[in-house]
């Protein structure tokens, strides 16, 4: 009787510290999820608190006005069109790109001595301070042009997303387990009908996170823009002019030393972020409505 | 080739079960014994070539596989020696032996899969049906498409069950429906799965069972009609009851299918196929009809292995 007595004494111990410790990390980490969500909320919050009065129709129907102008500040229009012109330009090349990088240094590259390199310039260009790319803009798109514009721009901005695109598609294929590859190649597919048919559609849901995390990052952005896209006053959809974007405007108004165009800037702020979350929701529904519900 | 030895033991064939585990052993008697016996593990150690023991009687079948000195290496290690074997058409070849002994290895390379593994390097060479596997001119594509393959744990695609069961047909290009959906109900029907899934044949292929899943992996492996089919431990990663039924369906397909199976179960080995092959260390041992193997095998080594004293 008196040994497992003996032994249940010693082992009790142990278990009670092991309790404390998981229960200690539950709330550690229930804590932690509250103070983000918090922090996201107070940040929205003080954003709707102070633009959200002067968010208005006019916002997303007028261009801004000069000071003095009837209708001043005006709206956005053009800003809001400008950033969308960017960001598909921006995406069209930065995706795809992105992509096939991605599935080259997860599928190809056992077998490419270039892909260690590569993935090595991918790491390094996505720590590369955006304005830097900026930078790399001017030199190539607008000093040889002679004059700003919304290619250098969207330029800058795709050269933002390759690499995370890239890296997030590298490691979202890498989760695919290697059997089912196995067992399409035995079934006498060949790796590219491989990757297309089964590698991919498999880490669809990761491959979309990571590219909604490229386009609202890209989409955020201003230092890119401010060597490149520059901003404009005027409704524009021609990227070989100077083309205006949400960030830049935003910039502009907020350095600026009015308080209607500062007021404005938060209210930008708002329309930013909604466009990131709308343009989010869209690739969600659609991705959802257009394939199978998998695992 | 070796010798060959007739087991005088005539208690050997009758009273015994198949099973191993469940079999008591009548006492050895060692005058029995060829000169082969006990003395292949020695060889090994001390790295000599041995013959395999390959039983006459399969000399008569006609084989759907011939493995000719076939020698495998994983970078410079050495995983396969000289392994000389043919796998009767029509019939259930079982492959067994310890684990790492190069089970997985000489069936993958039937269909080449070992080509896709950095490093590896082979010798010697296969013929599927007469037709040379590792000979230079061949295409790596079309041969695989001659062969099916299930693999330890289901893995089916992200994909609807009807199109994972006609995806050797996707690839060739077929697009007639009627075609599609006729091989889809005759290759779910072969697998046993039709009747649960006829339904649901547009649902995710992930949302079944894992037995389920296996099944619909052995569809999808018969779909293209292989002419041989490889599995490799493939009740390995199931519960009791779903092994049971895809022991029953391996058992069904016998008859249509030549099939070489990886197994670590003696008990699945002895009751479903026809004949036996034991590897260790990357060596073929011995190689017979499977009642031989467990009832009166040649070498010590294989009685052994056969009856759970080691492995
Ligand atoms: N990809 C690989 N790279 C290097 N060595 C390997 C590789 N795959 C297998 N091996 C080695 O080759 C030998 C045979 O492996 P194999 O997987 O064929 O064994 P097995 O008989 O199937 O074992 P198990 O019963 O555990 O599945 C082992 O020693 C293993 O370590
Ligand atoms: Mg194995």
């Amino acid at each position: 009787m008196s040994a497992p007595e003996k032994a249940g004494r010693k082992a009790r111990p142990r278990r009670t510290s092991s309790r404390v410790l998981s229960t200690t990390l539950k709330y550690l980490c229930s804590a932690s999820a509250f103070l983000i969500s918090g922090i996201l909320l107070a940040v929205i919050g003080y954003f709707v608190s102070i633009g959200g009065s002067a968010i208005n129709w006019q916002l997303f129907s007028e261009l801004p006005q000069a000071r003095g102008m009837e209708g001043y500040p005006g709206g956005m229009l053009n800003a809001i069109l400008g950033t969308c012109v960017l960001l598909v330009l921006a995406s069209v090349v930065g995706i795809p790109v992105g992509i096939l990088t991605g599935i080259f240094l997860s599928e190809y590259g056992s077998e490419s001595r270039i892909a260690a390199p590569a993935r090595f310039v991918c790491d390094v260009l996505a720590g590369v301070p955006s304005i830097v790319v900026g930078i790399l803009g001017y030199e190539l798109l607008v000093v040889p042009i002679g004059h700003y514009n919304g290619y250098a721009g969207a330029f800058a901005l795709a050269i933002v997303m390759i690499p995370i695109v890239a890296r997030s598609t590298e490691e979202m294929l890498r989760l695919v387990p290697n059997t089912i590859r196995e067992a399409s190649i035995a079934l006498g597919a060949t790796r590219a009908h491989t990757i297309m048919k089964v590698v991919l559609p498999a880490a669809t849901g990761g491959v979309v996170t990571g590219v909604m995390l490229a386009m609202a990052r890209v989409a955020s952005e201003t230092a890119p823009l401010l060597f490149t896209a520059l901003g404009s006053r005027l409704l524009t959809l021609d990227p070989s002019q100077p083309l205006p974007s949400l960030t830049v405007h935003i910039f502009n108004q907020a350095t600026g030393p009015y308080r209607e165009e500062q007021t404005q800037a938060w209210a930008g702020m708002l329309i930013l972020i909604l466009l990131v979350f709308v343009l989010n929701l869209a690739v969600r529904f659609s991705l959802r409505k257009s394939t199978l519900k998998l695992g | 080739m070796a010798t060959v030895i007739p087991l005088s033991g005539a208690q050997a064939a009758s009273s015994r079960l198949p099973h191993a585990a469940s079999t008591t052993l009548p006492p050895r008697v060692e005058e029995e014994r060829g000169p082969a016996r006990g003395r292949v593990f020695e060889a090994i150690s001390r790295s000599e070539a041995f013959p395999s023991e390959i039983h006459e009687s399969l000399l008569a079948e006609p084989a759907v596989v011939e493995v000719r000195d076939f020698r495998l290496w994983y970078a410079r290690k050495q995983a396969l020696f000289d392994i000389s074997m043919r796998i009767p058409r029509g019939k259930l070849t079982a492959l067994v032996g310890p684990s790492g002994c190069g089970k997985s290895t000489l069936l993958r390379s039937v269909n080449r899969l070992n080509d896709l593994v950095d490093g590896v390097s082979i010798e010697g060479d296969m013929l599927l049906n007469g037709d040379s596997i590792y000979g230079r001119s061949v295409d790596v594509i079309d041969l695989r498409k001659r062969i099916g393959m299930v693999f330890q744990k289901p893995n089916p695609f992200p994909m609807s069950i009807f199109e994972n069961v006609v995806y050797a047909l996707r690839i060739d290009g077929v697009r007639d429906t009627r075609v599609l959906e006729e091989v889809c109900e005759r290759s779910l029907r072969g697998a046993g799965l039709w009747d649960e899934v006829k339904d649901r044949l547009r649902e995710s292929a992930l949302q079944l069972s894992g037995g389920q899943q296996q099944r619909l992996c052995i569809a999808r492996a018969i779909a293209a009609e292989p002419e041989v089919l490889l599995l490799d431990e493939p009740c390995s990663a199931l519960d009791p009851i779903a092994t049971g039924r895809i022991e029953d369906l391996i058992e069904e397909l016998k008859g249509d299918y030549s099939i070489l199976m990886v197994t670590h179960n003696m008990q699945q080995a002895s009751r479903t196929s026809d004949f036996t092959a034991f590897l260790y260390l990357g060596r073929l041992v011995e190689y017979g009809p499977t009642n031989d193997i467990f009832l009166k095998p040649r070498l010590r080594e294989t009685e052994d292995y056969v009856t759970g004293r080691f492995g």
